[in-house]
């Protein structure tokens, strides 16, 4: 019984974690379903959190935070696709570029305003995104094991992280059953084809691209507004690495995403977990393996060992009318 | 946006739109500056001061460069081929062990060879580690960029799982090796010089410079003056030519990602048997992804690579000297910096060529080459 | 029977003096055409007529830079595809614009999803593909995957896709490309199906033999003119031929009379796929002799490509042999490095592509191929001014401008670039060498040098197998002549017993097939 609490605790730490995945993970997704890579998922994580946070510090108000982030972000987003769609770049380079970028951006803005090497002070209530409490919680607390999954997985989670779950259906359905979604698909297999059919490819594109902007915008209010209530310079911490890592493992599809995000949330939280716990067999589990679980998962994907992970067709080309 | 590029003069190929690119950078870095209440002006000064103002800021200053030289050469051999190795930074990582290890075991060697065996063990272990995302990408079509990410990290828990349980010095709190024995040092330049008479500061600045001298030479020599390097620059310029000419675009994958894994070990050399004398937890800094913008800045030329890092040197040394005394300026403005390289040298890199193409056709009356 | 120019009959589309250019090159030289609806009407020329760019001004890819089009009448701007939809053209294009992840039915509908959500259009589109079906014997699963289908039923979708948009006049360029010959007869069936619904077929082709079984009309273009307009049944292929190819005055090359000696290359039942597995060389047996230069003549897309890179040893052969010298050709040597061992020169047909590397010097390019021969350098090290000399040495004997090895590759005009390749494969002294389209866009003067070499080699004994879409150079340089259309040898012809009318219906398909 003891084991089965812990592990819905962890369980419920695994979603705590793995919300900014999901996020990052989607809006990785989004864009690169469109034939535009992201690798700069990190850095505009990072973005999203300094902006939702500095706003959030001034007004104390977690909404005005919320939009200042997303923002920010979409606006960074859009210096990634004007490199990517107008200037034709290589989308490695113009990642690599945003993330350094951002990373220096926000540290040394945050600690021109609130020194302390650029962490906010601790954010108020107000401007935080509580954890909310669905009904019945206490009412259902006796019931043996449900009671238990409700109180800690299913309720009391904030409000983005519920969003975020939405945000899965919302992107199943609008990819594969409205025509924007069909015309994105196709545009990052096949713009030749896209563009023949007389619809703009870089339109497609740059809406991706912001849609983009937003989910991983999102992504960082939760860093800063709901699991930190704080910003500070490099908390991203590699999560945008990772949400690529699910990008790549879930073969760019939203419920594979959604799974392999809550996967690698759970081993997060499980790594946290047994820091310095002694298991029988094993003996004291290192906690860097556990940690490492996600890259070499995603590298033992790309290797072709457990299938194939064949990204769209035009992800990273430039499209040119070739006439 | 469908035209193909503009064909400008060699002179603004080569000089002037890289030029153009890297003013851009510093010009929004300025403005940064001034957004944060600044004066651009004075933070240039006093960052110029910091780096060449005196002997110990210039000691700090090529110890740096000496890092970059390595990590830049590291990213820009791998360039010629066509891939983008972002994974110098752990690689360097995983160099350090081999360094560490030489050290720790082989300590019995005479003179200076333990300090020659731990170089070549940096190097080995360099590319043994850039071997696998590079065999993955030759053989497997295995994305490089996404394989070296993840191998950073990799590098960064194997480290620090090493350090912390295996390598550390008992009873330490300090997840760091305990110290190298004096053959395994590569001796700093005001060590050296003393006994000459020469009185320089006390600064890090040590022989690797000269090795990373070499190397640029050597990868010089090798790009442009032999066999292998005329087939890493076919690769990456026209791989269907390459399989015409009867190269082997999978086997030349696999040597120049084991290049640029071992120039990695530079990084190791320089730091850990010239400067702190013990493997130390994430001792790379962040200066594998320096290398990045160096490469890019340095058009992948060791000549434009060595001015590019004794650049970013100054940066780093004088940033330093420049957050000391503006602590506003603090040294996440060098990160900025070298992220906006990174975006016009690399990613925009064509961005001023309409313009300056007319404005040269508006100029003279007769076109371009 | 609808006698030409009938002003009886309604005018579909109607181009008037339609002009376009690309810098120096005129692709469509005051180009007037008019089509009759319901009708189909075949389009016919060589490469480089300008067939396509008139097919592509039609479709809204360029805008002429003079002259008119009118659809049924009425004078129209096209400047889109969409455009082009709008007025009822229907593109099908040789090189299929299709998603191969999406199904047949995505397909179909990207770009005429008939609203925001998809599963509105989706019922109609199936109803409307289910209706198609019936009607015109268009059978497609709506839900198979486009990329999971064959060649044929791919072209279908694609005309599916016109049909569905309501496309009144259908385009078709050069369809039967990529299909086996029952796909075509297929297609031919499907196309005169919509013909007996009132829909007007605009038909793009080289292969005469085409023209004749399926079109009411044809017109044909040459270098860039509309040369003629004929009614079908009133013409024949030799008339056709003749338009097609013009009487020009044959290029004359100095050269005496080839001796040639044994047999140095044989192909013996060469069969290639391309990398979509189809066929593009079908069971192609011939021999070549030292001391002769055999011409590969056809037109462009008809297995010479992929012949030339089967013989270099950069494609695998799907079925056959390859003989040098008296010895099959074995395994280890199928690659490019092999057959330079081998005693085997190439000179591709793209030297931007495959032949040349564009950034490199000039001395550097020369080398490819050739890069670990000593003479560039004994020890590790390159000997640059070795490599330097041999260029200039090779730059003198090919009288190559400007005379500057170490200038970039991509600064050489193209006649001096295809020499530069030349130097390097003729210098090497090869028992072998193919050639393929080596005087494409070369000027008159580095032309007439390119073939002076060619015919030197041959007169030095060497082998040579010319490959080209040039008529006048294949008269001029060949000792014997090989016809490819569609992948297989369709004639064998000495220049002296025949001539550009005769190659032509050989190159359109007509004639014996005779190896």
């Amino acid at each position: 019984m003891e084991t089965f609490d812990a592990f819905i605790v962890i369980l419920g730490s695994g979603i705590r974690l793995g919300v900014p995945l999901i996020l990052a993970c989607l809006a990785g997704l989004w864009s690169e379903r469109s034939g535009v890579v992201d690798i700069g998922l990190e850095g505009k994580m990072l973005t999203g959190a300094f902006g939702a946070a500095a706003v959030a510090e001034f007004t104390g108000n977690a909404w005005l935070g919320l939009i200042a982030g997303v923002v920010a972000t979409v606006a960074v987003s859009l210096v990634h696709g004007y490199a990517s769609i107008d200037q034709r770049a290589n989308q490695i380079v113009s990642g690599t570029a945003i993330n350094m970028v951002t990373d220096g951006l926000t540290a040394l803005i945050g600690n021109a305003i609130w020194g302390q090497g650029g962490r906010t002070p601790q954010l108020p209530d107000s401007a935080l995104f509580a954890s909310i409490e669905l009904p019945f919680v206490n009412a259902l607390d006796p019931v043996p094991f449900l009671g238990n999954v409700y109180r800690h997985i299913i309720s009391g989670h904030d409000i983005v992280t519920y969003a975020a779950f939405a945000f899965v259906p919302i992107t199943y359905w609008a990819l594969y059953s409205t025509r924007f979604g069909l015309r994105l698909r196709a545009v990052g297999e096949s713009p030749a084809a896209v563009d023949t059919a007389g619809i703009s490819v870089r339109g497609l594109r740059y809406s991706a691209v912001l849609i983009c902007g937003v989910l991983v915008g999102l992504s960082g209010v939760y860093l800063a507004l709901a699991q930190a209530a704080y910003f500070q310079p490099h908390m991203s911490a590699g999560k945008g690495f990772i949400a690529l890592a699910a990008l790549v493992f879930a073969k760019w599809r939203p419920w594979p995403a959604l799974a392999t995000c809550l996967l690698f949330g759970f081993l997060d939280a499980l790594s946290i977990r047994l820091q310095g716990a002694v298991l029988p067999f094993i003996g004291a589990v290192p906690v860097q393996a556990i940690q490492t679980l996600p890259y070499i998962l995603t590298v033992v994907l790309l290797a072709g060992f457990i299938g194939k992970a064949t990204p769209p067709k035009s992800s990273g080309i430039p499209y040119v009318k070739e006439r | 946006m469908s035209s193909p590029l503009k064909p400008l003069p060699v002179w603004a190929d080569v000089a002037l739109i890289p030029l153009l690119n890297v003013a851009a950078a510093f010009l929004i870095s300025g403005l940064v500056v001034l957004a944060i209440g600044e004066d651009p002006i004075e933070a240039v000064r006093l960052l110029i001061v910091g780096a060449l103002g005196d002997l110990e800021g210039i000691g700090f200053t090529l110890y740096y460069a000496t890092s970059f030289i390595f990590t830049g050469l590291a990213v820009a051999v791998c360039f010629h081929a066509g891939l983008f190795n972002i994974g110098v930074e752990g690689q360097a990582y995983v160099a350090g062990l081999g360094a560490a290890l030489a050290c720790l075991t082989l300590g019995f060697l005479p003179g200076y060879t333990l300090v020659v065996v731990a170089i070549l063990a940096a190097a080995v272990f360099g590319a043994a580690f850039a071997a696998i995302p590079g065999y993955l990408q030759a053989k497997r079509d295995s994305h490089i960029v996404i394989t070296t990410i993840m191998f950073n990290y990799i590098a960064s828990a194997l480290m620090g799982y090493l350090l912390v349980n295996v390598l550390r010095v008992p009873g330490q709190m300090n997840a760091e090796t305990r110290q190298f024995p004096p053959g395994g040092i590569v001796p700093q330049f005001h060590v050296l010089l003393k006994p000459l008479g020469i009185v320089w500061p006390d600064t890090p600045f040590n022989l690797s410079f000269l090795l990373a001298l070499v190397c640029a030479a050597g990868v010089w020599a090798l790009i442009w003056r032999t066999r292998l390097g005329f087939e890493i620059r076919t690769v990456g310029a026209n791989a269907s030519a390459a399989v015409y000419g009867g190269i082997s675009p999978a086997r030349v994958t696999i040597i120049t990602t084991l290049l640029s894994g071992a120039l990695s070990g530079g990084l190791a050399v320089n730091i850990i048997l010239g400067e702190e004398h013990r493997l130390i937890l994430e001792y790379t800094a962040g200066f594998g992804f320096v290398g990045i913008a160096v490469a890019l800045m340095g058009r992948a030329h060791p000549v434009g690579i060595i001015l590019a890092a004794i650049l970013f040197g100054m940066l780093y040394q004088g940033g330093a000297e420049l957050a000391f005394d503006k602590p506003k300026i603090s040294r996440d403005m060098i990160i900025v910096i070298q992220g906006l390289v990174v975006l016009f040298a690399g990613a925009l890199e064509h961005l001023f060529r309409r313009p300056v193409a007319t404005l040269l056709a508006r100029r003279t009356a007769h076109p371009p080459i | 029977m609808a006698k030409a120019a009938d002003s009886g009959a309604a005018i579909a589309i109607e181009l008037i003096g339609v002009d376009k250019s690309f810098g120096a090159v005129h692709a469509n030289k005051h180009v007037n055409l008019q089509v009759q609806r319901g009708v189909i009407h075949g389009i016919v020329g060589e490469n480089g007529a300008g067939k396509s760019t008139l097919m592509s001004i039609l479709y809204g890819f360029y805008e002429a830079d003079a002259g008119e089009i009118r659809i049924n009448g009425e004078p129209v701007r096209i400047r889109s595809s969409r455009e082009a939809i709008s007025h009822g053209i229907g593109m099908v294009h040789q090189h299929f614009m299709l998603v191969p992840p999406l199904s047949v039915l995505e397909n179909v509908m990207l770009g005429a999803e008939g609203g925001p959500l998809l599963a509105r259009g989706a019922a109609a589109t199936r109803r409307e593909l289910a209706r198609l079906a019936r009607e015109y014997a268009l059978e497609v699963d709506p839900d198979a995957i486009v990329g999971d289908l064959s060649v044929g039923l791919q072209q279908r979708v694609e005309i599916l896709k016109a049909l569905v948009r309501g496309a009144e006049i259908l385009v078709l360029d050069e369809p039967t490309a990529v299909l086996t010959p029952s796909e075509a007869d297929q297609l031919f069936d499907m196309l005169r199906v919509l013909k007996s619904q009132n829909k007007t077929i605009l038909f793009i082709t080289h292969k005469l033999r085409e023209i004749m079984s399926l079109t009411d009309r044809v017109s044909v273009m040459r270098r860039g003119e509309m040369v003629a307009t004929l009614e079908t049944a009133r013409t024949s292929p030799p008339e056709l031929a003749d338009a097609m190819v013009g009487r020009k005055v044959i290029l004359k090359v100095d050269k005496g009379e080839a001796h040639p000696g044994k047999v140095v290359l044989e192909a013996r039942g060469v069969t290639v796929r391309d990398d979509r597995g189809v066929v593009r060389v079908d069971n192609v047996s011939f021999s070549l002799r030292e001391g002769e230069i055999l011409g590969v003549a056809g037109v462009a897309g008809n297995g010479q490509s992929e012949l030339l890179e089967a013989l270099a040893g950069i494609r695998p052969l799907t079925a056959g042999e390859i003989w040098i010298d008296g010895a099959q050709r074995p395994a280890a040597l199928q690659n490019p490095q092999g057959m330079r061992k081998l005693g085997v020169g190439h000179v591709p047909e793209d030297r931007h592509r495959v032949g040349l590397v564009m950034p490199f010097e000039a001395c550097e390019s020369a080398m490819l191929g050739f890069h670990r021969d000593p003479v560039y350098g004994a020890g590790f090290f390159f000997d640059r001014s070795a490599i330097v000399a041999d260029e200039a040495a090779k730059m003198e004997a090919f009288d190559i401008r400007p005379r500057a090895p170490l200038l970039k590759t991509a600064n050489f005009s193209g006649g001096n670039q295809q020499k530069i390749v030349l130097a390097r494969e003729i210098e090497r002294n090869p028992k072998v060498i193919l050639v393929g389209q080596p005087t494409r866009g070369v000027d008159i003067g580095a032309i007439e040098f390119i073939h002076k070499r060619i015919v030197a080699m041959r007169d030095a004994g060497k082998a040579v197998l010319l490959v080209s879409v040039e008529l006048d150079e294949i008269f001029a340089l060949s000792d014997r002549i090989l016809v490819l259309c569609a992948g297989r040898v369709t004639g064998e012809r000495r220049p002296d017993e025949t001539d550009a009318q005769d190659l032509g219906l050989l190159m359109a398909g007509v004639g014996e097939r005779a190896a």
